[in-house]
């Protein structure tokens, strides 16, 4: 009984990576390695102004007198940050028709990951940023979302297209020395999104970045920038994937938002790089920064992430609740399995008065994989009646993997309220039997109750996400029912 | 039906039943009354094969088979129903979906097609109504944040709509008003036909005005101390337990 | 010369002195641990243990280190009378980080159990304190134990032999009354064996007024269902500094309850290690703060669940006022093999002031997949609703808080098991809580309210 139940353990743990394949495209490459050369090179294919060119190489220079943190609870093997290739672009036919055509190949790839790049052919009421590799492929509806004023394109195009919003706003949620990564995103980013929401407008359509590696050794450095004007909403999505490789390939993205008055942004995630085989051969590492800030009153950010992807995770989307009333908020589902690690967690810091903070984290882990929450609630001084309310669930599939939970929480004033909450255990034997009795087998039953468990944060998905993540995490049909 | 020969069954290191023989045929109702702690509920759970006990000796044979070499999802399928004494809670995962799940496992098993999202639906109203089963419910997670009373009746509509051939009501009414009781109580007669057989555990013979037993069995320290018609469950509330325990305690010497 | 440097030259200096106290064994170990402090230093705040401490600028100012006994012509006991009424006790003084004799320095009771000075049973019993000596308490991580372990050379003994009970509780008393400021390092070894059953209370007092940073060891082992019950009362002066270290290490089946009150001091650091070497262990942690002006007081607690079927419980709660700061540090690390572990922990704080600061920080780590592990965190302030119910059944405000700070505390305090010692420590909370002088009965000191010297 005791094996069938580790054997139903595994079936239930062992999906196969179903976005591992590579896409066979010439790609224009800058050689391997990083020095001032190659930004330079970056910046001079991106045709970027002199300005920007500076900020790159100032966070360059403050990169090399830094170190990798090792704060964290994982085991990062040595990175040679100069076998690393920083720039790679697929390389498009001559274009026939429209300058809007894109690549025959390329749009065959998007298609097998689900992301068709025709207009007519897409889910109605998602705008799609296509990114590969250093690269923004194509952007859809952009000219829909023009005529509200909504500015949504590549973060190349935004450079030359509005060099004042970016000037503007660039590096000032994540400073370009913030730490580590964030200071190498800084000095070799390549492409990404931007977009630029302006005052009172509701934006009428999901907006969304796909990230796709393709091309072998080379890191990914995306950044992306979202601007909320006054009153403005917008829903955000992210997915990526990448090829299954023996070796292993660093991704450190920016991502930085911007809340103006009585702004509200929603980001989804759904990070799906290849994680690796079950040796722990190959996968990606995601090393990013997020962060978000309430810059004006009554403003909201809110991150939802289900990360079931990667090799090694290290990343807290952060909110800086600087408004008063305003709120942030961090919802979670982190599934680890054979050698996966993941450290990640949010940052919630509340200066303003009436700030309100919610977290939840659900960590499931399987296989020999390590899985860590880690938050800070930090109250400042003058964040009067500040909130927070914290709930970090771990829940244990299997006896060689390990939950942790470091939760860090600092108060400076006497008039908030902080609560945490954590619980740890594995799949409940009651709850197991009890499907068994009504006739669900241990492996379905173990995928409902998973379900089940994640279900508060897979609700926070926008609906075209949320089926993609509900799959993902092994799931029959929870919640397409009823 | 059911046939258990000679039952021993080790709990903890304790042994809690200590040869238990019965026997249940089609179109009977067994109701099987004891003290607390007498092993009621271990009885029920070793039928449904819950794999927290060691049977040590003897068998149990359903329809024939051996119920002991079967998963506990087999022996659901096979048309054996457990109405738990304490429902478990399942939170995020909706009655809806998870009884969804459960009908096609059993249709699947049964080699019929699973029923569609809407002919799920359908079906579900009917058996709502069979045993006035509140509609609201269905929307929530299994069993969370239910009352008492409403986690006994979802029991009851879970089974009408697996339709078991061998129902087992553990304590079913226990916690339970006299409203409830009875909504229970109708719902099981309803379900009841001359193809199915019921097993009533219960420490009250309250439930046994409403639910007419053709067997009555004392369970006594993991024995079956006495067996007699519907006439024993009334002569055991009027007297109590004790006289019981005193005759076993005389048989015993 | 670097901080740490300091230290190596004193112990070089003072290495003959250091001999004398100890035999070849224990010279060992020290040298090593010296050696050990030399390299790591004081941890700093980039250090996740000392994150919301800092010990730099508590080791800043100069102090004389305490290596020999004091001469003191009068008797400790005729100035300082912490009494607990109704509560016998077997008293034992640590005269500024050295036994005081009173008679013998080593005393052997007819059921075999040894109280006594730690010193004097190294000469005594050697063997016996080789066997658990820097066996608990690592020094290689943590420079404040290795510190210790090179410099101290003195304070309470106790072996309780195979199913003995020890009748009387112990109390022990930490004085320092130097006329100078002073840094004491003293270290205690209390043996359980098999069976064997404790109780011990600990008070932290200071007799003169001076700048005091002591820096102390605590081992004990904890034998096969042996039963353990440690209280300790924290009440000192503002430039009183505490930095304790204890070590636990329980065999299978057996009971650990520890208590901490910290009512008053300057910079108050309690770190408390717990091993659960084996199965069924049960060990119960608690703690209570109260702190105002500007102190610091900051709990750490580390349970290590190594081996399956332990339960552990921590409990710990703060209540700041003025510009005081707090830290709560637990963490509860579950061990591959430590299967069927229950593990809780809770830290609830209450920020009376605008100035106040908590930082709080609950981890677990958790390898073992079937256990039980949950832990939580608030803090906030008094709830206004009920303190407004309150008021208009007529109770005054300020009698309203003191209620529910009172209901808070006790929590903590209902988990002392000896009657009369509860009793006392609700006593003295109160009077804590209502600002009054926390001095014990016919104390001579105003241990709450001494002017700091600067």
């Amino acid at each position: 009984m005791e094996n069938n139940h580790d054997e139903v353990i595994r079936e239930v743990t062992q999906n196969e990576y179903k976005y591992g394949f590579y896409t066979d495209i010439e790609t224009d490459t800058l050689p391997k390695g990083l020095n001032e050369d190659i930004i330079r090179l970056i910046s001079t294919k991106k045709k970027e102004p002199p300005w920007l060119l500076e900020w790159r190489l100032k966070a360059f220079q403050q990169w090399k007198k830094m170190k990798m943190p090792a704060w964290a609870h994982l085991v990062i093997p040595k990175i040679d940050y100069q076998d690393i290739i920083y720039y790679a672009a697929p390389k498009q036919k001559a274009s026939l028709g429209s300058l809007d055509e894109v690549d025959p190949e390329l749009r065959k790839t998007f298609d097998k990951l689900g992301i068709p790049l025709d207009e007519q052919k897409h889910l109605t009421g998602v705008a799609v940023d296509a990114v590969m590799d250093s690269v923004s492929v194509k952007t859809t509806f952009s000219e829909t979302l023009a005529e509200l004023g909504i500015i949504f394109s590549s973060f190349s195009e935004a450079v030359k297209n509005h060099p004042d919003l970016v000037k503007k706003y660039l590096g000032s949620v994540v400073p370009s020395t913030d730490n580590y990564f964030a200071a190498l995103n800084s000095a070799v980013f390549s492409d990404g999104s931007f977009c630029y929401i302006p005052k009172g407008v509701r934006c009428p359509m999901e907006l969304s970045t796909y990230f796709r590696i393709n091309a072998a050794n080379t890191g990914q450095f995306e950044r992306t920038l979202l601007i909320a004007d006054d009153e403005a909403y917008v829903s955000y999505l992210e997915g990526c994937t990448a090829p299954m490789r023996d070796e292993n390939q660093l991704h450190a993205a920016v991502v930085e938002i911007v809340a103006l008055e009585r702004a509200e942004v929603k980001y989804s995630t759904v990070q799906n790089w290849y994680p690796g085989d079950k040796n722990g051969k190959g996968g990606i590492f995601n090393f990013v920064t997020k962060r978000g800030i309430c810059k004006g009153n009554d403003s909201k950010i809110s991150w939802t992430q289900v990360e079931t992807g990667s090799a090694i995770t290290w990343k807290y989307p952060s909110c800086i609740l600087k408004g008063h009333n305003s709120i942030g908020e961090f919802y979670s589902v982190a599934v680890t399995n054979n050698m996966q690690q993941a450290d990640t967690g949010t940052k919630m810091m509340h200066i303003g008065r009436n700030t309100r903070s919610t977290i939840v984290s659900k960590g499931i882990s399987a296989g020999k994989s390590q899985n860590s929450y880690r938050g800070l609630v930090r109250i400042m001084k003058n964040a009067e009646n500040a909130r927070n309310f914290s709930q970090c669930d771990s829940l244990l599939l299997g006896d060689k993997c390990g939950a942790h939970t470091f939760p860090y929480i600092e108060v400076d004033n006497s008039t908030s309220i902080i609560e945490h909450e954590a619980t740890t255990s594995k799949v409940n034997e009651d709850q197991i039997f009890y499907c068994n009795q009504r006739g669900i087998g241990t492996e379905k039953a173990i995928s409902l109750i998973v379900n089940g468990y994640a279900k508060e944060v897979l609700n926070k998905l926008p609906m075209e996400f949320a089926v993609e993540a509900q799959k993902l995490l092994q799931i029959s049909l929870e919640g397409s029912v009823g | 039906m059911l046939s258990i020969k000679d039952l021993k069954v080790i709990v903890a290191e304790k042994e809690i039943l200590s040869g238990i023989n019965l026997d249940v045929k089609a179109g009977e109702v067994h109701a099987i009354m004891g003290p607390n702690g007498s092993g009621k509920s271990t009885l029920a759970t070793a039928i449904a094969g819950r794999d927290v006990m060691d049977i040590t000796h003897g068998s149990i044979k359903y329809m024939g088979e051996n119920l002991l070499e079967m998963d506990p999802e087999e022996r659901a399928k096979k048309g054996i129903f457990l109405c738990f004494q304490y429902p478990v809670e399942i939170p995020g995962v909706s009655m809806v979906n998870f009884m969804k799940t459960a009908v096609n496992e059993h249709r699947l098993f049964n080699g019929l097609e699973p029923l569609s999202a809407g002919d799920f639906l359908k079906y579900m109203r009917e058996k709502k109504e069979l045993v006035e089963f509140d509609s609201q419910l269905t929307n929530r997670s299994v069993n969370e944040g239910f009352s008492g009373g409403e986690k006994k009746k979802n029991e009851i509509f879970q089974m009408a709509l697996l339709e078991p051939k061998l129902a087992i009501l553990d304590e079913t009414d226990s916690g339970l008003d006299i409203d409830a009781l009875k909504i229970v109580a109708n719902g099981v007669n309803t379900l009841k036909n001359k193809d199915n057989a019921t097993i009533v555990i219960t420490h009250y013979q309250r439930l046994l005005d409403y639910i007419i037993p053709d067997f009555v069995h004392v369970l006594y320290d993991g024995r079956i101390v006495k067996s007699s018609g519907r006439e024993l469950a009334l002569e055991l509330e009027e007297k109590g337990y004790d006289w019981i325990k005193e005759e076993a305690g005389r048989q015993e010497k | 010369m670097s901080m740490s440097q300091e230290y190596v030259e004193l112990f070089k200096a003072k290495e003959q002195l250091l001999e004398k106290a100890s035999p070849s064994f224990m010279m060992n170990i020290r040298e090593e641990a010296i050696h050990q402090f030399g390299k790591t230093g004081l941890p700093d705040h980039k250090s996740e243990l000392y994150k919301y401490t800092s010990l730099q600028k508590l080791f800043e100012p100069k102090y004389n280190m305490q290596l020999q006994p004091s001469n003191v012509e009068f008797r400790v006991e005729d100035i300082f009378n912490c009494d607990v009424p109704n509560l016998q006790t077997r008293l034992e003084i640590i005269l500024n980080g050295f036994y005081k004799v009173n008679g013998t320095a080593l005393t052997r009771l007819d059921n075999g159990i040894i109280i006594g000075s730690f010193a004097e049973a190294l000469r005594k019993y050697p063997e016996l304190v080789k066997e658990h000596y820097a066996k608990h308490a690592g020094f290689e991580k943590d420079s404040l134990v290795a510190l210790n372990t090179a410099f101290a050379i003195d304070g309470l003994f106790i072996y309780v032999p195979k199913g003995q009970v020890l009748e009387e509780p112990v109390q022990v008393v930490h004085l320092p009354m130097t006329g100078y400021d002073t840094m004491l390092h003293y270290r205690n070894l209390f043996i359980m064996e098999e069976n064997a059953s404790a109780e011990v209370i600990v008070c932290d007092h200071t007799l003169s007024p001076f700048r005091f940073l002591t820096n102390s060891v605590t081992e004990i082992y904890i034998g096969s269902g042996a039963q353990f019950h440690y209280s300790r009362i924290q009440n000192e002066h503002l430039n009183s500094n505490l930095l304790t270290n204890l070590f636990i290490h329980q065999e299978a089946d057996s009971t650990v309850r520890s208590n901490t009150i910290s009512l008053h001091g300057g910079l108050i650091r309690n770190n408390t290690n717990v091993l659960l070497n084996a199965r069924g262990c049960n060990n119960e942690t608690y703690g209570l703060f109260l702190s105002d002006k500007n102190q610091h007081i900051d709990n750490y607690v580390n349970i290590d669940h190594a081996k399956p079927e332990c339960t552990s419980t921590q409990l710990f709660k703060g209540i700041l006022n003025d510009q005081s700061t707090g830290a709560f540090n637990g963490r509860i690390l579950v061990r591959q093999d430590a299967q069927k572990t229950l593990a809780y922990q809770t830290n609830n704080n209450i920020l009376m002031s605008d100035e106040a600061k908590m930082n709080s920080k609950p981890q677990l780590e958790i390898y073992a997949d079937d256990v039980r592990c949950s832990h939580g965190a608030t803090t906030g302030q008094l709830d206004e609703n009920a303190l407004f119910y309150m008021q208009s059944r007529g109770i005054p405000r300020q009698e309203a808080r003191l209620l529910m700070l009172y209901a808070f505390a006790h929590e903590v305090i209902e988990k002392i098991q000896v009657t009369p010692l509860k009793d006392r420590i609700n006593h003295l909370v109160d009077k804590r809580l209502r600002n009054e002088l926390s001095r014990c009965n016919n104390c001579s000191m105003a241990c709450g309210d001494l002017p700091i010297p600067d």
